[in-house]
């Protein structure tokens, strides 16, 4: 798993992409009311806004930590919003996407990069 | 505070204070050619008797609705108002508040709001309604901007029912936001029209009823035929007070309705302030637009009114708010649900079917005059007739007469090809004297 400075996590596997938010970030923003999601298919960039998690305290943009093209967006939000706090780096995925290069991934940081990255917010 | 103007003391104080010789100065930078180069040319000012005495002359041009036969409906409807409303209203407590910014603190308000809501929601047939928008014709752009939101689609038909000033005004807004609107040919019974027009690219269709020609059009075969496209139907009125009596737009398929408000506790108000009633699916609510009041029990358990889903609006979501309204028409809302609440459910039915009644009455008595042809084939309240002649001059002549006897579709929709075709409307404070005075005036213009 590898993380940006925005507080999203990616998750590769193969050339698909699970998005999400970190727990971090799910903590932060507070209890999450609504996920926004793309369309299927849509093709994004990186630092495209993609997305938007909505909480009793914001509204705000998830952008793309990397480009590709929308394969899944997770639906069970819809009616399950509170997952992204109970289970923010699981079942609370946002979007998967199809990996246009795998290597912007491997840019992102690691999870003690991550974690040591939060040591100075 | 008293209001007093500068003294030519103060003024060259000011300017000796900025470093500028002359007031001129302050102005270099306008083109001298969109410059005033003396004062405008006004009288000079005079003493409180004076200026009523003037003023109430200019007003006395004016020939108010109701001091005569008055037969204009078109999206602006004359009916009795109670004066109670106008005395409710005009409580401080109501009449001085804005729209809540800190809404919390001001349970009163919000409390209407909610009653408003639920009254809507009744009226139009769906479960979820705001606290209201500007009008009619910019609820009906909202309406449409929404659906391209929900199917992602950019392309609204719209039919030729549509009041015509609805169809521009959803068009200056709509077309801003990148939505193309294509309304149909004006026509008099065609809502379903509409359903040939529908592509995979179509956001959402939308038609009135009764539409602007007063027929009435059950739409449900229109809903069905939107659905199956991915398509959403919006339903349009602009008399309020149809909905006493007609399907309401929910139970034909709407996704969305909208419709004027004035007719219910507002006055024609020379057009405006109106107020837009507007109601969705409950899927549908995170892309409305408007303030939206929702109930709740407070920390003691009592029951309690918040402002819900604010992050749909502009202050919290910003360049991604659902729209740029941010404010309700909070007083005419008050004024619609206080007469909402005198009327009850039963009142409005009464109300409306006293409506269709005079508007019979005026049918027969314009059908029974040479020359005159009903247009319209199912009327609530008001319908079209074509005269033999252009209507735009007889409407003048007659208005010279002491009737004012409706609003010519030439004025609404200029080169429809209408030019012959009047619109008319009847309503419960339209007596029989001036059915008869109406009937009586046309008659002598056409046998001229």
């Amino acid at each position: 798993m590898r993380f940006t400075k925005d507080h999203e996590w990616v998750d590769l596997v193969g050339d698909t992409a699970t998005i999400g938010i970190t727990a971090y970030a799910a903590e932060q923003l507070g209890d999450v009311v609504f996920v926004e999601a793309p369309e299927v298919g849509k093709v994004v960039k990186r630092g495209d806004a993609m997305a938007v998690v909505e909480s009793v305290k914001a509204a705000s943009d998830v952008f793309a930590p990397i480009a590709g093209e929308v394969s899944a967006v997770n639906e069970a939000l819809a009616d399950k919003p509170e997952t992204v706090n109970d289970v923010p780096e699981a079942g609370g995925w946002f979007v998967k996407l199809k990996v246009a290069d795998p290597a912007e991934v491997a840019a992102l940081m690691d999870r003690d990069a991550y974690e040591a990255f939060l040591q100075t917010l | 505070m008293r209001y007093l103007p500068l003294t030519e003391t103060d003024r060259v104080g000011m300017l000796a204070t900025i470093g500028a010789a002359t007031i001129d100065d302050l102005f270099v930078d306008v083109p001298a050619s969109a410059r005033l180069s003396e004062p405008v040319d006004l009288p000079a000012h005079s003493g409180e008797l004076e200026v009523s005495r003037a003023l109430g002359a200019l007003a006395a041009q004016n020939r108010a609705a109701g001091a005569g036969p008055f037969f204009c409906g078109a999206g602006a409807y004359r009916h009795h108002v109670p004066a109670s409303v106008d005395h409710l209203i005009q409580r401080s407590e109501f009449l001085t508040s804005y729209t809540p910014y800190q809404p919390e603190i001001a349970q009163g308000t919000l409390q209407v709001l909610f009653e408003f809501q639920t009254q809507v929601a009744a009226l139009l047939g769906l479960p979820v309604a705001n606290a209201s928008m500007y009008d009619g014709s910019t609820a009906c752009a909202e309406a449409v901007m929404m659906a391209a939101r929900v199917t992602r689609r950019r392309k609204a038909v719209l039919s030729g029912g549509v009041h015509p000033h609805y169809a521009s005004a959803t068009h200056t807004l709509a077309h801003s936001a990148g939505v193309e609107t294509r309304r149909l040919a004006a026509a008099v019974d065609g809502e379903a029209a509409v359903i040939a027009a529908i592509d995979a690219e179509t956001a959402c269709v939308v038609v009135q009823t009764p539409n602007v020609f007063g027929t009435v059009t059950d739409v449900s075969a229109i809903a069905e035929a939107a659905h199956a496209a991915g398509a959403l139907l919006i339903v349009v009125a602009t008399e309020a007070v149809s909905l006493g009596v007609l399907k309401s737009p929910g139970e034909m398929g709407a996704d969305i309705a909208v419709a004027e408000g004035q007719s219910i506790g507002n006055g024609l108000n020379f057009g405006g302030p109106y107020v837009g009633l507007m109601a969705c699916r409950e899927a549908l609510i995170r892309q409305m637009p408007g303030r939206l009041c929702g109930e709740t029990v407070d920390a003691a358990g009592e029951r309690g009114f918040v402002l819900t889903l604010s992050t749909r609006e502009q202050h919290i979501r910003r360049d991604k708010a659902t729209s740029n309204i941010c404010t309700n028409s909070g007083l005419c809302a008050l004024a619609f649900s206080i007469h909402m609440s005198l009327l009850g459910g039963t009142g409005l039915a009464s109300l409306a079917r006293l409506n269709h009644a005079k508007a019979r009455s005026l049918r027969a008595a314009l059908a029974a005059i040479e020359g005159v042809e009903i247009l319209t084939p199912r009327l609530f309240n008001e319908f079209a007739v074509r005269l033999p002649a252009a209507a735009a001059p007889l409407v003048e002549t007659l208005a010279a007469k002491g009737v004012i006897a409706g609003v010519p579709v030439s004025r609404l929709d200029p080169g429809a090809g209408f030019d012959d075709v009047l619109l008319v409307c009847a309503t419960e404070t339209t007596t029989d004297e001036d059915i008869a005075a109406f009937a009586r005036a046309l008659n002598e213009e056409i046998a001229r």
